[in-house]
């Protein structure tokens, strides 16, 4: 078999773990493949990287492939995403003094924090900030829909700032920022630090939610037929792997190499081993494959377009709902893993109601997702 | 009629390179040029100057901040990446090995962009070659005092002028077929092991 470079950019972030896994446990040399794996400081260099060819493909936010796919500025280009790369692994997270102050109006922890929130937010002489990683970030769209739940507007109620995931817990100890929604390890990190608290998870507010993709150039995957697939399949025997949790210490270890995500193995363990996920209960897993988060859902894509709609960014029309939908690729995600029985559901969509509906209730049905814009609340 | 003269701003938090960068494309004819280094305060200068063109450090962690800063500003028309522009590989390819990024108004002239895209990576490129430069003289100069106190080291231990320290660091070096800062750095760790800075407590 003749072996293939590839190289492919990520942030690190646990969940990059498919990714390191796939090189470090020999599943990408099964495949024939040599992963060259380049750590990044931004999500715009992921973009812009895979755009100009530099990678093949990228550990990249769901919603930036499918930015770029609808045309939006800064860089309109074109993505193929044929795979998903988990769930469950995003904290709303608060300074300790916001903490203590939404103590003071109630009980926070697992209980609703919303309403102590709301009412720590009123008559403020500085409002509050809480950031996300980007504008077109799962983070930003769960921040704002979990806050539109509570009657809170971000860039109104509360402002929105973006500072990239390792910049996080230090924008928090500084007061910068009073809370944050990021990826792990670094929830875990401003826990451990004692600069911050977690109000809840992504798990907790969506159970199976979607978060980054596997995100190629469109015309790339296109003229790389076996060399997309292959990859695929290595990647999803390395979420097979990770998702059992009795590795989770191993690839703790493994990730918290100076190359990799360069922080100590026990901070990275929560997000590994389903401690992280499971503050949910409706969450089973390590949230690798359960409830087939590697799979690319496309109604997860029209899903993320309602709230790129619901926010002013783009229009939702049956033009972009096409769009979105052409960007995830789950033929692909079919053809690579025929022989693994289970890997892919049986139709491309679901709907987002019940155990793995979101926590207020609001059912997505993406047949509809006019009818779902006009059901969710205008804070 | 003469064209507009192009609005530039430049982030960086090398304020340096800002200022090489500067220079240079003013020596281009770009008058109204801005410095920023700080994140803060970055929204309103995008407002207040409504550049025609931003130039920032590839490698800054903070390009999803400035991003996100032109996303809100509704001032400035829509920036887009100058890596859309697929017409110039090369050009990109020579942006992305100096290390700038460049978000340039949607509609802006190709030739005025390329000009000053021009003067931007040859004074990007400028500034690594001095960086590379200042870093290995920074690195000799280091070297030297490492050897001077090995020497210092070898002529009160031993007893030895100073001629004689230097001929035996460098008879080492070239019996064990290595550097004299090599040898001089393994004599002064085992000195400093001697002298109890290395001891169990």
């Amino acid at each position: 078999m003749t072996t293939r470079t590839i190289t492919l950019g990520f942030i690190p972030l646990t969940d990059a773990a498919m990714l390191i896994a796939a090189r470090e446990k020999g599943f990408a040399e099964d495949e024939g493949l040599v992963l060259d794996l380049v750590r990044e400081t931004s999500w715009a260099n992921i973009r812009d990287r895979v755009a100009i060819g530099h990678f093949a493909a990228a550990h990249m936010l769901a919603p930036m492939a499918l930015a770029g796919s609808l045309g939006l500025p800064p860089l309109p280009v074109a993505i193929a995403a044929p795979m998903a790369l988990g769930c469950g692994r995003n904290g709303m997270t608060v300074s300790a003094a916001l903490w203590r102050e939404l103590e003071s109006h109630g009980p926070v922890g697992h209980a609703d924090p919303l309403a102590a929130l709301r009412a720590a937010s009123a008559g403020r002489e500085r409002p509050l900030v809480f950031a996300a990683v980007h504008p077109y970030s799962a983070h930003a769209y769960l921040l704002r829909y979990w806050l539109a739940a509570g009657g809170l507007q971000l860039g109104r109620d509360i402002q929105l700032e973006i500072i990239p995931p390792p910049f996080m817990v230090d924008a928090l100890k500084s007061g910068r920022i009073d809370g944050f929604c990021v990826g792990e390890p670094w929830s875990t990190v401003a826990t451990a630090q004692g600069a911050g608290q977690i109000l809840t998870t992504s798990g907790e507010i969506w159970p199976y939610g979607p978060d980054k993709v596997l995100g190629f150039r469109q015309d790339w995957a296109e003229s790389h037929p076996a060399e997309v697939l292959a990859l695929i399949r290595a990647l999803y025997r390395a979420a097979l792997w990770c998702e059992e949790a009795g590795n989770a210490s191993e690839l703790a270890r493994i990730m918290s190499a100076n190359a990799y995500l360069g922080a100590p193995a026990e901070l990275l363990l929560p997000g590994l081993s389903g401690a992280f996920a499971a503050r949910a209960q409706t969450m089973q897993g390590t949230g690798f494959t359960r409830g087939h988060a590697t799979f690319p859902w496309p109604s997860h894509a029209v899903w993320f377009l309602t709230q790129m709609a619901r926010w002013g960014q783009v229009e939702l029309t049956a033009q972009t709902i096409a769009q979105v939908r052409a960007t995830y690729r789950p033929e692909l995600f079919r053809a690579a893993l025929r022989d693994f029985p289970g890997a892919a559901p049986e139709g491309d969509d679901r709907v987002e109601a019940g155990e793995i509906g979101f926590f207020d209730g609001i059912a997505f049905d993406p047949a509809d997702p006019a009818a779902y814009l006009r059901a969710l609340p205008r804070p | 009629m003469r064209e507009p003269k192009l609005r530039i701003l430049i982030f960086d938090e090398n304020q340096i390179r800002a200022s090489i960068l500067k220079e240079g494309l003013a020596e281009a004819g770009c008058a109204e040029i801005a410095i920023v280094s700080e994140l803060q305060g970055l929204t309103a200068q995008v407002r207040a100057l409504d550049p025609d063109v931003i130039f920032m450090d590839l490698q800054s962690p903070n390009r999803d901040t400035l991003e996100a800063a032109l996303e809100v500003s509704r001032a400035v028309a829509r920036p887009v990446a100058v890596f859309v522009d697929e017409s110039d590989p090369a050009m990109t390819e020579a942006a992305v090995d100096a290390g700038v990024s460049a978000y340039i108004v949607d509609g802006l002239k190709k030739e005025r962009v390329k000009a000053i895209l021009d003067v931007t990576i040859s004074r990007f490129n400028a500034f690594n070659r001095l960086r590379d430069e200042l870093a290995s003289v920074k690195s000799e100069l280091a070297d030297r005092r490492t050897i001077d106190r090995a020497k210092l080291h070898l002529m009160r231990s031993r007893n030895l002028t100073e001629g004689q320290a230097y001929a035996l660091l460098r008879r080492t070096a070239m019996s064990n077929n290595c550097r004299i800062v090599d040898v001089a750095r393994s004599i002064l760790i085992v000195a400093d092991l001697a002298d109890g800075n290395g001891k169990q407590p």
